[in-house]
């Protein structure tokens, strides 16, 4: 069992780097920082940052190449 | 203490060798890649060349421009810390900071440039890429990198503003959106030779829009927020719209449906680019962006791999007679027209955008900088060395043949080895039929824009290194889709970009222009962009010379032109902070890009050479209208002077791309007068210096 959880431990490190490899929102680095540094807020949900992470990513040119 | 000392003197020792000795295996190999005559030498030799070149530039200038201009220090809070939001500002692992900016920045333009410049021979394309990438476009990024996180991650725009003047600023902002609309038109040129008269090609390409919404409302709808789910289910579907491509192909009343002309696929290429800058970003740019950053980072490994297994030989001659000008492939001679063609992979002026925009803002440590800035640029020149090698390992015939306009070649495959007879090398009429079939297209003739041959080159070496060559019109499709896929990101994404950045420019105008959740503001200023685009790509898919031969080098001419921006704020900036010393660093780089881009630029417009220079070939047409005759390839009296009009509009483009270039360099060097005489004061702009607050705890 040791084995298996220390798989899922590492697939789901794995998964988190993929992730933010292309790009794709980062809720819960989002969710840790309001709880540190405004922990009186209420944060964004799931769907309304993800919406609002990709809406910003279009705006300006700095996010594509050729 | 000796004992301790010893040790130390042992390492040092030790590290001086092993560098000697990768620098002596660097200039070993890149002596044999410049003097090797006669055979045909092997890849490997320009591999040894290029990572050796790389390792020593990476280790010893890296770090002189860190320590010396810099003075980068970890001690010091990065914006990613001050200004901390969770989402645009996020401290983030350097090794994330650097797949992520790699995947910014490695687009098609490292593939097909020089594939082009493969006329030439392999040698102009392998120097230029090696020694421009060390001295030139891995210091521009690093350096806008670093300046950019020294002011809180600001835009190349507002630095230039802020920094030059406002004159500087406004022409490197009207200048971007210029290089936009060149590039987007000439990526979908790209893609729409390589896929016109392809069924299988198409049917595999428009698959992947539905397969990109399905992935947009499972990440929506389905599982929020599941983006890898998302996606493998998505590489899944890519897999099986490559077979549904083929089973198409093979059924001649289904696949007359998707055969199309480069005209048709061109007009869908613009209705598609209007709808992904109007429909929501989550779900067409964003799912379609996830898939082609893994297929991206998927497709470099492979043919890194594959390279690396096979080592072909180069078949290429190291030059070619082309290297005075006539070449078919583009109109110029080597200088300045190799470093025009090359630009991704060598220096791309474009880097400096990403390494102002999102990468700032990741940063945690100041010396992360060196690895993300300097070290992703030199993993993007060995893109384009591998793609250098891909197409210098096919035949100078087969090369030819697929890169070459219907003008020079003439439509049938007898009339084609005949040409390329006549040019010194070998091809048969037999050998081309047998490779389109190999292949599964009915004809690789002209299909120029270069993604088909990389394709062809690619499935060689794939199908060489599994083994069995029955597979190589699914490699072949595979190397389609993928280019095609991440050509299709750089559109759709930079339509909508460039969308905001005309609404930005016209609200100065007309301010309801500028509200961009206003649907009637949306939808003309999205239709203005494409039709700004389309109408490039339309001239280019008209053009019997093939459309790419005007086109590439006009995008050329702009990157330079963005990366000559780049490059006087870099020196503006480190003559700000009074290291004006070192301003050669990125003096040397601008001058020589300076050089080529006015000369490519004067010879576009002004050559005598109707190939080469735009008014030349105006003033042909009109002769050839006058005399009551109609050129080669030209249809009717109407399109000839759509085709003069072109010319008029090509060069007035390139002519602004030269004047922005004079404009900018002239604001500068005011600035650095200014600074060196001491009429202004010499003071950083950077955010003042703070400690970083996580430091106690590293």
């Amino acid at each position: 069992m040791t084995q298996f959880s220390r798989f899922v431990v590492i697939m789901r490190r794995a998964g988190a780097l993929a992730r933010r490899v292309i790009g794709a929102p980062d809720y819960e680095a989002y969710l840790s920082h309001i709880r540190v540094h405004h922990p009186h807020t209420v944060p964004l949900t799931r769907g309304e940052f993800a919406r609002d992470a990709l809406a910003r990513r279009y705006e300006r040119p700095g996010s594509r190449c050729c | 203490m000796i004992s301790s000392g010893t040790p130390n003197l042992r390492r040092r020792i030790a590290s001086a060798l092993v560098w000697s000795l990768v620098a002596l295996a660097g200039a070993v190999a890149l002596g044999r890649v410049a003097l090797g005559r006669g055979e045909h030498i092997s890849a490997a030799w320009l591999l040894v060349a290029a990572l050796c070149t790389y390792a020593v530039a990476y280790r010893f200038y890296s770090a002189f421009i860190a320590s010396r201009v810099f003075a980068l220090d970890d001690a010091r809070r990065t914006p990613s810390e001050r200004l901390s939001d969770g989402r645009d500002y996020v401290p983030t692992n350097r090794w994330i900071v650097f797949g992520h900016h790699f995947a910014a920045i490695a687009g098609p333009g490292p593939l097909v440039g020089p594939t082009l410049a493969a006329q030439f021979g392999y040698l102009p394309g392998i120097l230029w890429i090696i020694v421009g990438v060390v001295v030139g476009g891995a210091v521009q990024d690093f350096v806008i990198l670093c300046a950019s996180i020294r002011r809180d991650g600001k835009s190349l725009g507002q630095m230039a503003k802020e920094e030059i003047g406002p004159v500087a600023g406004f022409t490197a902002l009207v200048a971007v959106l210029g290089i936009m609309v060149v590039l987007i038109a000439v990526l979908a040129l790209v893609v729409v030779n390589a896929l016109k008269s392809s069924p299988w090609g198409t049917v595999t390409i428009a698959l992947t829009i539905p397969i990109a919404m399905l992935m947009g409302v499972y990440m929506r709808w389905i599982r929020p927020g599941r983006v890898l789910e998302a996606s493998a289910i998505g590489l899944v579907l890519l897999g099986l719209a490559l077979l549904a491509g083929r089973w198409v192909a093979e059924r001649p009343d289904i696949a007359a449906t998707f055969t199309l002309s480069g005209r048709t696929l061109a007009l869908l290429l613009m209705v598609y680019g209007f709808a992904a800058s109007v429909v929501p970003v989550w779900l067409l740019l964003a799912p379609r962006d996830y898939l082609s950053a893994f297929v991206k980072i998927g497709v470099v490994a492979a043919l890194a791999m594959g390279i690396l297994v096979v080592l072909p030989p180069l078949q290429m001659p190291p030059l070619t007679r082309f290297i005075d000008g006539t070449g078919p492939v583009f109109a110029g001679a080597l200088f300045p027209f190799a470093f025009i063609t090359i630009a991704c992979g060598a220096v791309s002026g474009f880097h400096a955008l990403i390494a102002s925009g999102t990468t700032p803002k990741l940063i945690e440590r100041e010396s992360d900088a060196r690895v993300v800035g300097y070290g992703a640029m030199l993993v993007e020149s060995f893109v384009a060395v591998m793609a250098l090698i891909a197409a210098c390992a096919l035949t100078p015939g087969v090369y030819f043949a697929i890169n070459a306009p219907i003008a020079a070649l003439g439509s049938t495959t007898q009339s084609a080895a005949a040409a390329i007879a006549n040019w010194g090398f070998v091809v048969t009429p037999a050998e081309l039929d047998a490779l389109a079939r190999q292949v599964g297209e009915s004809s690789l003739l002209s299909r120029t824009g270069g993604a088909p041959s990389l394709a062809v080159g690619m499935a060689h070496l794939f199908s060489r290194a599994l083994g069995g060559t029955g597979a190589t019109a699914l490699w072949y499709h595979f190397a389609i889709m993928f280019e095609a896929l991440f050509i299709l990101t750089t559109l759709d994404a930079g339509t909508r970009v460039g969308r905001f950045m005309l609404q930005d420019l016209g609200k100065h105008v007309w301010l309801p222009f500028g509200r961009t959740a206003w649907m009637p503001a949306v939808v003309l200023s999205s239709a203005l962009i494409v039709l700004m685009w389309g109408h490039f790509l339309w001239q280019g898919v008209n053009d019997p010379l093939g459309g790419v031969n005007s086109l590439w080098p006009l995008f050329g001419i702009s990157n330079q032109l963005l990366a000559a921006v780049a490059l006087c704020v870099a020196t503006t900036i480190i003559m700000r902070m009074g290291k004006a010393r070192y301003a050669p660093i990125t003096l040397v780089p601008l001058a020589w890009l300076v050089t080529v881009t006015m000369s490519a630029g004067f010879e576009k417009l002004f050559s005598p050479l109707p190939k080469l220079g735009f008014f030349a070939h105006a003033r042909m047409l009109l002769d050839a209208q006058s005399g009551g005759r109609l050129p080669p390839g030209v249809t009717s009296q109407s399109t000839l002077l759509q085709m003069v009009g072109n010319d008029y509009l090509d060069a007035a483009v390139a002519a602004f791309f030269l004047l922005a270039v004079i404009v900018i360099l002239a604001d500068s060097a005011r600035v650095w007068w200014g600074l060196l005489r001491g009429g202004m004061p010499v003071r950083s702009t950077e955010v003042p210096f703070a400690p970083r607050a996580s430091l106690a705890g590293d």
